[in-house]
């Protein structure tokens, strides 16, 4: 079986964000740079599953992860070589890409190394769009498992759980078919040493979206960035008979 | 324009998150149909022809809809949606899980949980987990839009008097089929139409400790969430999330019990009418946002706050 995952470079999540003063969008110079946390969950959860394979002693599974993006983006392969992938492929562009666009670069990938399952993270933190995976399953046609807990692949299909509002709910999808994952799934690994020198030595192919025959045009367009409205802050109340009174005869909520 | 939105609901009853979608709807202006898709969902139908502002109801009976799978719902929506201006679904599990696949059906990029309509083709929405609010702008011929229910009060459920109308369309991509479901277990509230919410943080320790929690939630009639840390932690499920990457809330009253404050936590309660942070550490940044802050130890406060209230 072959698993394609897909990753993204986001801004790393203990950064601070801070929008530029002109408004055109988020301060990312000289900011630490890291792999999207859901992407790091897709890229642990293929390696469980390709792990499992070898114990079973089924077919070993090879893992491709592809990223689309900046040349710095070959950082983030790296670091997912250094966790198992087997090889790697960057779709470079230096410009910011919607997610439609990205989706039609991961079907031109699809259809170039026809996976069996694609797994994505269900969004990336800096855009917070939650399409990718969905949007790439239409252009495909695959069944998708959107925000997935449990992934079990059995013959030609994969059970999926996924969290839903109130609840969970488990699908079974044919094979090939796109898989998003959401946090509770696993709990990603550290590299080892040895194993980000390895990395080091792993297969990396560079490819445009002009290559792909790819056009990468959007409907979308950012007018203007601005920092949230803050909330200012209340009182300190000193007892809890001192709040209770506030709650029912100030603010009126109990 | 006329504008599409589609009917959350589970063959029984329209969720309230429809309400909201609608309001958005208004906001852009023009005529409203509404899309109820699912599989002896009649009830839901004649529910939805009496939102107010609603002008058609198109019902679409058929067993591939029962589960709302997008493989058989997203193709119904991209055929029906070709007449119209906009599409638009509430941000909730269901929404984010099919508007996306039919936005590429329809080859157009998406506009996610919006949070105000500037104009017809113009709204904001928040990214970065909240930290920044973009505006976009989409030249889209069709827009396809998810809504954050928070963002809009909702319109009336009552008043309107909509045609329904059948549609016929079956899609059944035959890739994908319901296995099961497992709604978790609650005579509380649910958690984004609760008037009251009660959440807990890393602070709580532990799952069982949870329970002080739902005492209170139970005394106030309130629903109980949690915190990204205390979901990470085990502590509790993750459809409790309260924050941009789980659940968005506004209720009336948000108890955050040992919630530092997060920015990311934040993202999702920081709507609500009246926010009480208790917390120990006085410098958490729960207690910038807060009206009411506690600074106490949470396993002396709830007790505490249980019984002052009994």
């Amino acid at each position: 079986m072959k698993i394609l995952v897909s990753i993204k470079r986001v801004i790393d999540y203990n950064v601070k964000v801070r929008v530029k003063a002109d408004n055109s969008g988020v301060d990312l110079a000289n900011v630490k740079m890291s792999m999207n946390p859901f992407c790091e969950i897709a890229v642990e959860e293929a390696v469980r599953l390709k792990e499992r394979s070898i114990k079973e002693g089924r077919v070993a599974t090879e893992i491709v992860v592809v990223s689309i993006g900046p040349t710095t983006a070959q950082e983030q392969l790296r670091t997912a070589l250094g966790l198992g992938a087997d090889r790697a492929i960057l779709v470079e562009s230096a410009e910011e890409l919607t997610s439609l666009a990205v989706a039609k670069l991961l079907k031109a990938v699809v259809d170039n190394e026809q996976p069996q399952l694609v797994i994505l993270g269900k969004q990336a933190i800096d855009s917070d769009n939650n399409q990718t995976g969905q949007m790439l399953a239409a252009l495909t046609g695959y069944g998708q498992g959107t925000f997935a807990s449990k992934v079990e692949v059995s013959g030609d299909s994969v059970a999926v759980t996924r969290e839903i509002d109130g609840g969970a709910q488990t699908v079974s999808l044919k094979l090939p078919a796109i898989v998003t994952t959401d946090l509770r799934l696993n709990e990603p690994r550290y590299a080892s040493l040895p194993n980000i020198m390895k990395a080091k030595k792993k297969p990396l192919e560079v490819l445009t979206p002009d290559a792909l025959g790819v056009s990468t045009a959007s409907t979308n367009k950012t007018i203007k960035v601005e920092a949230p409205a803050a909330r200012s802050a209340g009182i300190k109340v000193k007892s809890v008979a001192e709040l209770v009174e506030k709650l029912k005869n100030e603010a009126k909520v109990i | 324009m006329t504008i599409l939105v589609i009917a959350e609901h589970d063959n029984k009853v329209l969720a309230p998150a429809t309400l909201n979608t609608v309001a958005a709807a208004v906001k852009i202006g023009g005529d409203i149909h509404l899309l109820v898709a699912g599989e002896g969902a009649g009830p839901v139908a004649e529910a939805a022809a009496k939102i107010a502002g609603v002008s058609k109801v198109l019902h679409a009976d058929n067993a591939a809809y029962a589960h709302q799978l997008p493989e058989n719902v997203a193709p119904l929506l991209a055929e029906l949606g070709k007449g119209y201006s906009h599409i638009l679904a509430a941000a909730t599990s269901n929404g984010k899980n099919i508007l996306p696949r039919v936005a590429a059906q329809l080859d157009v990029d998406q506009i996610s949980e919006i949070i105000s309509v500037e104009s017809a083709d113009t709204f904001t929405r928040p990214i970065y987990a909240g930290n920044a609010i973009a505006t976009v702008q989409s030249s889209a011929a069709i827009k396809v839009i998810t809504v954050r229910a928070t963002g809009f009060d909702p319109v009336a459920a009552e008043g309107g008097s909509a045609a329904v109308e059948a549609v016929s369309a079956a899609h059944n991509a035959g890739t994908s089929s319901f296995v099961s479901e497992e709604q978790a277990k609650s005579d509380r509230p649910e958690l984004t139409a609760a008037k009251i919410v009660v959440s807990g943080g890393r602070g709580m320790q532990n799952g069982d400790n949870f329970k002080q929690l739902y005492a209170l939630a139970d005394k106030l009639g309130a629903a109980v969430g949690a915190s990204r840390a205390a979901v990470d932690a085990g502590f509790v499920p993750n459809d409790m999330q309260v924050g941009q990457t789980g659940k968005i809330v506004a209720p009336q009253l948000y108890i955050a019990v040992g919630i530092s404050g997060a920015i990311q936590h934040l993202a999702g309660m920081k709507d609500s009418k009246v926010i009480v942070a208790i917390n120990k550490d006085e410098e958490a940044p729960i207690f910038q946002v807060a009206d009411y802050g506690l600074v106490a130890d949470l396993f002396e406060a709830v007790p505490a706050l249980l019984s002052e209230l009994n």
